[in-house]
């Protein structure tokens, strides 16, 4: 650190010859690979290797067990038609997703506007109570959720009886995809609050300040000025949560656990079934593969949309 | 969602009064309260109701759910010391990998850090399932199915985009001069990351550590999929078992106590760390 204030080096690479400097550019290279060196063979044996393995995987009958695997290309793959409950997961996945999508979004903005108009004071406070749930794991706020809406344990239950109503919040349908809902917003609402904080604070006071003066009132200047130029935030948080409601598993398998009657099983439970109760490894790897492609075309998409929208605000 | 419209709607606003109203606004003003009391009662009761259910046992204060807790299974004791195998290897490795990887993308150029760095992003396009079915057969082959090893080695995986790209920030917002100046006290690459830069770049080091702690301790998927002996499953496994195992007989008074053991350490450390967790949200969540 004494020597922070040292006047920097004078280039030494033009004095040398070129044969030296290539020289030496191959050894930086060399080193710089060897930096990189364990995340290279943590994506190549973790990551590529397996992504390489499900798309070989989804061209064979692959037993989990016993006989060995024998090509049945393009089978897999032609069956997913036939396949009634993945193709009923798939409605319920979108359907899922939409919902949680627009319910998280909403609750989220408020929150946050919530925060960044109330005082300083009870602001923090506010913050820490939405933000609390997201640092508690997903599995740990569904098993939260298990006791809080069970019939025997939960308060809910109780508070109910009072009013003389009762609610079977996981052994109906519409119910079971309600609570899932609520729970996924109490653990996830304050996470994304955050992200829309972040993007409010980025917006210039001076614009509020002129449409004020114009006379808008706040409802005004809400539509005018904060979604609009919050546009990049709202994208990014709708692509966070829709790739999520995708690919949806734990809520489900813990809280409701596909029930009743396989009315919650999302797209990624069917993957899981196929593979370790029906035992087809191959079906299952096609399944993931199709899953696969949906979302990273869907992510471009919706990059691309990010990506013009960023273009837009500045 | 009405609730917060109507706080803003009620919250003062000296620049636009608002003659003749005053009771109708004080009604609205009231309201806003109530809305906020609801959202914070939906946010914190939860939490706070877990907790008290755990310390009550038939109408007075009592640690038998606890107790009952731990000599859950294999035993909580089990439990915890697997998930913090996985823990603490995944935290450990995510940091190796990611400071030495941070410190290559931003301090030198080499032919392929593009398609590297384009690389281990494309681990987040990538839903986990689909992974884990080919890596519940490809583990097996390199002798790390079935193990608490395999399960911290994905983990480290899924949080290198977030590790890496967090790790490159912070070295490249360290002033390239203090680096150099190192050098010419004599310093070797090596030595200079180590001394130099590596206090500088600490507050995105925890930032890295927190996340992985975070993300090991609480994964269910991955050790659901690998793991198959009941005596490596970690916390979250082991509760969801409590809860789906026994034939619709379950024990909520243990399920509450494993949740609130399932959820300290995280709280703890976001009281402990709030500097470092809005760092990850800032630098990863957004900019990613």
């Amino acid at each position: 650190m004494t020597t922070t204030g040292a006047v920097a080096p004078p280039r030494r690479s033009a004095l040398r010859s070129s044969r030296a400097s290539t020289a030496r550019s191959r050894r930086a290279a060399w080193r710089a690979w060897l930096y990189a060196a364990p995340a290279t063979a943590v994506l190549l044996v973790l990551f590529v290797v397996p992504l390489g393995l499900a798309i070989w995987m989804s061209l064979f009958d692959w037993p989990l067990l016993g006989r060995a695997p024998e090509l049945n290309f393009p089978e897999n793959y032609t069956s997913i038609p036939d396949n009634e409950l993945f193709m009923r997961a798939v409605g319920f996945t979108v359907r899922y997703t939409v919902i949680i999508a627009v319910v998280l979004l909403v609750l989220s903005l408020g929150l946050a506007l919530l925060i960044q108009e109330s005082k300083r004071r009870s602001s923090g406070v506010l913050r820490t109570a939405f933000f609390l749930p997201v640092v508690t794991g997903l599995t740990t706020a569904a098993l939260l959720f298990v006791g809080l809406l069970s019939p025997s344990a939960g308060p809910i239950d109780d508070v109910l009886g009072w009013f003389g109503v009762q609610v079977d919040f996981l052994g109906d349908p519409t119910m079971a995809m309600v609570s899932t809902v609520v729970m996924m917003t109490w653990r996830f609402a304050g996470f994304y609050m955050v992200i829309m904080l972040t993007g409010l604070q980025a917006i210039p006071t001076e614009l509020y300040e002129a449409a004020a003066l114009d006379g808008a009132s706040r409802w005004r200047s809400l539509r005018s000025v904060t979604i609009p130029l919050l546009r990049p935030t709202l994208a990014l948080s709708a692509v966070l949560i829709v790739t999520g409601g995708l690919v949806a598993f734990e809520q489900f398998y813990v809280l409701t656990r596909g029930g009743p009657d396989n009315s919650t099983v999302t797209m990624v439970m069917t993957i899981f079934r196929e593979a370790f109760s029906q035992f087809h490894l191959g079906a299952a790897a096609a399944l993931s593969v199709v899953v696969l492609l949906g979302l990273v075309l869907l992510n471009v998409l919706q990059l691309r949309l990010v990506r013009e929208d960023d273009g837009a605000a500045s | 969602m009405s609730a917060v419209v109507l706080t803003r709607a009620a919250a003062p606003a000296p620049e636009r009064p608002a003659p003749g109203r005053g009771s109708l606004r004080r009604a609205l003003r009231v309201l806003g309260l109530v809305g906020v009391l609801v959202l914070v009662v939906f946010f914190v009761g939860p939490a706070l109701w877990v907790v008290w259910g755990s310390i009550r046992n038939g109408g007075s204060f009592s640690g038998t759910n606890y107790s009952r807790l731990v000599s859950y299974g294999e035993g909580l004791g089990i439990y915890l010391l697997n998930t913090s195998v996985v823990v603490v290897v995944t935290v450990v490795l995510s940091l190796l990998v990611s400071i030495f990887a941070g410190y290559a993308f931003a301090r030198m150029r080499f032919p392929g850090s593009k398609l590297l760095f384009v690389g281990i992003l494309a681990i987040l396009m990538v839903p986990h399932t689909s992974l884990l079915i080919p890596l519940y057969i490809w583990l097996d082959r390199i002798g790390l199915g079935n193990s608490l090893l395999g399960v911290a080695f994905v983990m480290v995986m899924y949080q290198m985009p977030f590790s890496v790209f967090m790790m490159r920030n912070s070295f490249e917002s360290v002033p390239r001069e203090l680096e150099e100046a190192a050098l010419i006290d004599g310093c070797t690459t090596f030595s200079s990351l180590w001394r130099v830069v590596l206090p500088a770049v600490a507050p995105g080091a925890v930032t890295v550590g927190l996340f992985a702690f975070l993300a090991a301790w609480n994964e269910f998927v991955t050790p659901l999929i690998l793991l198959s002996d009941g005596n490596k499953y970690t916390l979250p496994l082991a509760l969801v078992n409590l809860v789906q195992g026994d034939w619709g007989m379950i024990d909520f008074g243990a399920l509450q106590a494993g949740v609130v053991v399932s959820a300290a350490p995280c709280v703890l450390l976001f009281f402990v760390l709030q500097k470092a967790f809005v760092n990850g949200f800032t630098n990863g969540a957004v900019k990613g």
